[in-house]
């Protein structure tokens, strides 16, 4: 026995020994994970939250979340004299006298931009692909619930440095508490200590910032990658591949070595960025003062959508009774975005009760083969996208020299109008692709070949598939629909009324499929008739 | 009726699982020579990452984070921030390509089958845990004893309060805060900044400018104070206006004032378009017409911003004629807003 594997030996049996670790650290070390690029996206979102903690860690050595009010004396010299909040200075000291400080700051913020982006690809890959589906229910919960804390926990990121793009952000989110009937103006009074902005607000929103919030993440995410572990990976449809088993790599040490690599490959490609794109240079916009502004303000993507619902929405308060309710601000700032997220959590419920498919499912779908799936989530992006440009109007009116007018009314229709357009096209492209697949595994696969018979006809040589590839392209199911009549054969109304009515209704749209080739089909073909 | 029979979908199956496909050997995996040569190239990858380290180390200690240098594309950058970066960069990166190429090479890619179970428990174990918790509970003696259960309801009802209680310090309430600012009657308007008064011949026509109202002597103005009472001076030819007579008093010789916090979300509405009149807010592109009061013609905000009354005083000076009639900012539930 080497020396090494005498050390190594006897640490594993020190442990073994007071914690009986072997046993399950022998399950742990061979578990099985199925590989795919798509199964990363979740991967780059734990590395950035990683390096998001690393980063965040170092700015809170020198970061002051004081309101007190200073005078800037430092290298960057226009700033030189002016009054400002001590958060506003220690920010611009982290960035001009700390070394690599300006370099941990562009990394903490491309972090937070990597980390929502991954986070909503990831949460667009599992929905496309039907991975929320039972029993992992609840890890889609847990993710709409870390995605919407994300999104805060950005907002109240980029809000520290107290800059007058970030006081910006914070008035409009002040506004929107304030919009709140009956305890609106009670909640600001009470967050802000008092007026707005006072003196209170940013080193509340530090507790916040890096404790509260990332606290919370860090303990649902523990709970995500448990449940993860625990129902063992979904996989996607393929020869030798079932419900029954999970096909992939083990962990030691295929897995952990692709891992590992892979989140240094994550924090290389952030930390480039820090160095060469320039993101949030605070220093440009000056300290913030309520009664300045620059133009273009611009909340971070995360937050663009909300900002362009805002934006895009009518003129409309109702005053009575010497009250004010400002449905402008209302709706879109804080009633259709808890419809969104709340929908968003429920769906996977919502898709079981419209299938009434209420068994496990370990096997991924492929997004043509749910058609109705796909052009829900098509039709969400959509509205999302539309509002997520209007969110950046007056960029995009003074950079393509379009009239802003224009562009507010695009996308006060497009919002309306264009997700149900969305639906309709997704889900025509998804049965003409399933048609496609039905003539491949039918027909062969074209291979762009031309031959002259003797008779002189020209005909396209079609290549049979592999019995791997056809067996891909038919082992997912197509499920019947429902059968909810409306009135029984003796014509009595049905006792679920409009409620049975709705669901056979969404079950037969959700339902409808190209017929795949069957087997009598598939029969007929190898007995040759072409 | 709800439940999908599991059987129909045998049907709908129609080839056989043909099973994994083969394995297929990699080069690395047959040929003695390839091996080895991904065993240089994997190590070379580690070295650029110790190279980049070398450089990250270098840069910190030897280049003044004053120094900026001239590149192509970035322009002049500065050169201690950037190549700090780049070598963090080549640290952290080169030594996930390498751990990777080490296992896309060199570790086995023999996939493994593991086989799931239900999550659902066995019946067994269900029934044993809800006889175990039934069991607990009856030990509790919780249903024999009411008159502990409704007691220890009240205590956990009520014990919630005092943490909400705590939070009642966090600010004051907001009283009659919101509707009122720091103009009076004959307040005078003065620069911001500078804290100068201004006569109107201090103002052109087309000019604008932002004030605020003059504070007595050893009163600090803070971030609060301009949040609610910064306002806009606008003066254009007095033919101009389209106001009615009351409105038309509020102006002085052109001149008109607004409220610069914006009636829809706060922001200050800074935008001013001489050759339309127009004011424009660039958080959410409210646009407000001068010459109409400030009337509301594009945009989510749904009222004009606040008109000031203004006048001069004895010396000359703009003075306010009165208070904003109204409550500035955005909207808010107790806004009387008829």
């Amino acid at each position: 026995m080497s020396a090494r594997e005498r050390v190594a030996g006897g640490t594993a049996n020190f442990i073994d020994e007071r914690t009986g670790a072997a046993k399950w650290m022998k399950k742990t070390l061979t578990k099985v994970f199925p590989d795919h690029w798509s199964f990363m996206l979740g991967e780059i979102v734990m590395y950035s939250f990683v390096i998001l903690l690393l980063s965040g860690t170092f700015l809170t050595f020198w970061f002051d979340p004081s309101m007190r009010e200073v005078e800037y004396e430092g290298s960057y010299e226009p700033l030189n004299g002016i009054k400002m909040s001590a958060a506003y200075a220690s920010a611009l000291h982290i960035s001009f006298d700390i070394r690599g400080g300006l370099l941990m700051r562009q990394i903490h913020h491309w972090a937070a931009l990597i980390f929502m982006a991954a986070m909503v690809v990831h949460m667009m890959r599992v929905f496309f692909t039907g991975a929320f589906r039972k029993p992992r229910e609840l890890n889609w919960i847990i993710g709409v619930a870390l995605l919407t804390l994300g999104i805060v926990e950005g907002f109240l990121g980029y809000s520290l440095p107290d800059d007058l793009l970030s006081g910006t952000g914070i008035r409009i989110a002040e506004a929107i508490i304030q919009a709140i009937p009956v305890v609106g103006s009670y909640l600001s009074y009470f967050i802000f200590g008092g007026a707005f902005p006072g003196e209170m607000f940013i080193q509340r929103i530090y507790a916040v910032h890096i404790l509260l919030v990332p606290g919370i993440m860090l303990a649902l995410i523990t709970a995500h990658l448990m449940l993860v572990w625990y129902q063992k990976h979904t996989q996607y449809p393929g020869p030798g591949r079932t419900e029954k088993n999970v096909v992939g790599y083990p962990l030691m040490p295929v897995y952990m070595a692709k891992a590992g690599g892979f989140f240094f490959i994550v924090f290389g490609v952030t930390a480039f960025l820090g160095a060469v794109a320039q993101i949030n240079p605070i220093w440009i916009y000056g300290p913030y003062n309520p009664g300045q502004i620059g133009a273009g303000s611009q909340p971070d993507w995360y937050m663009g959508w909300l900002d362009g619902l805002v934006r895009a929405a009518p003129p409309i308060e109702t005053h009575a009774f010497g009250v004010t309710i400002s449905w402008n601000i209302l709706i879109p700032g804080l009633i259709i975005p808890g419809i969104i997220f709340t929908l968003m959590a429920f769906y996977p419920f919502i898709e079981q009760w419209m299938t009434g498919d209420k068994r496990e499912h370990h096997v991924l779908d492929r997004p043509r083969n749910n058609p109705n799936r796909t052009a829900i989530g098509a039709m969400s992006l959509t509205f999302t996208m539309v509002a997520l440009i209007n969110g950046g109007n007056d960029l995009l009116a003074t950079h393509f020299d379009m009239s802003i007018n224009q562009i507010m009314w695009f996308s006060r229709i497009g919002l309306i109008a264009l997700p149900p357009l969305a639906f309709v096209i997704t889900k025509r492209i998804c049965l003409s692709l399933q048609r496609a697949d039905r003539e491949k595994v039918l027909h062969g696969r074209e291979t762009g070949r031309l031959v002259m018979l003797p008779h002189g006809e020209f005909i396209e040589v079609h290549e049979p598939l592999s019995p791997e590839k056809a067996y891909a392209l038919t082992a997912h199911e197509q499920l019947p629909p429902l059968e909810i009549s409306g009135a029984d054969s003796n014509g009595v109304a049905n006792p679920q009324g409009i409620k049975g009515k709705l669901r056979a209704r969404m079950s037969k749209a959700s339902q409808e499929q190209i017929q795949k080739p069957t087997a009598k089909e598939m029969l007929e073909l190898e007995d040759g008739h072409h | 009726m709800s439940e999908i029979n599991m059987e129909s979908n045998k049907e709908i199956a129609p080839l056989e699982d043909p099973g994994l496909p083969e394995h297929v050997h990699r080069k690395t995996d047959v040929d003695p020579l390839a091996a080895k040569k991904a065993e240089r190239q994997v190590s070379i990858l580690f070295s650029l990452s110790a190279v980049g380290t070398i450089l990250f180390v270098y840069s910190y200690v030897w280049i003044p984070d004053d120094t900026l240098i001239f590149l192509p594309i970035f322009g002049t950058t500065n050169a201690h921030q950037l190549l700090l970066g780049l070598g963090l960069a080549m640290a952290l990166f080169f030594i996930g390509m390498g751990a990777v190429h080490w296992a896309k090479t060199l570790m086995p890619d023999h996939e493994v089958v593991d086989y799931r179970k239900e999550q659902r428990s066995n019946n067994e174990d269900r029934e044993a845990f809800v006889a175990t918790v039934k069991d607990g509970a009856g030990q509790a003696g919780l249903g024999r004893r009411p008159l502990i259960k409704r007691t220890l309801a009240l205590a956990l009802g009520l014990v919630g309060v005092s943490p909400i209680l705590l939070l009642r310090d966090l600010g004051p309430l907001p009283e009659n805060d919101l509707n009122e600012t720091n103009w009076k009657a004959g307040t005078r308007l003065v620069t911001d900044p500078g804290d100068r008064p201004i006569r109107p011949s201090d103002l052109e026509v087309g000019g604008v400018a932002q004030v605020q109202p003059e504070f007595p002597a050893g009163k600090v103005r803070h971030l609060d104070d301009i949040a609610q009472d910064s306002v806009l001076l606008i003066r254009i030819r007095p033919e101009e206006f389209n106001l009615d007579a009351e409105r038309l008093s509020w102006t002085y010789e052109g001149i008109i004032a607004f409220s610069k916090i914006c009636s829809h979300m706060g922001c200050a509405v800074a935008l001013y378009e001489q050759t339309t009149k127009h004011l424009l807010c660039p958080c959410h592109q409210s646009t407000f017409d001068v010459t109409r009061a400030a009337k509301v013609i594009f945009g989510p905000a749904a009222r004009p911003l606040p008109q000031l009354a203004i006048t001069v005083d004895s010396e000359g000076y703009l003075v306010a004629k009165a208070p904003f009639n109204e409550a500035v900012g955005p909207s808010f539930w107790g806004r009387d807003s008829q």
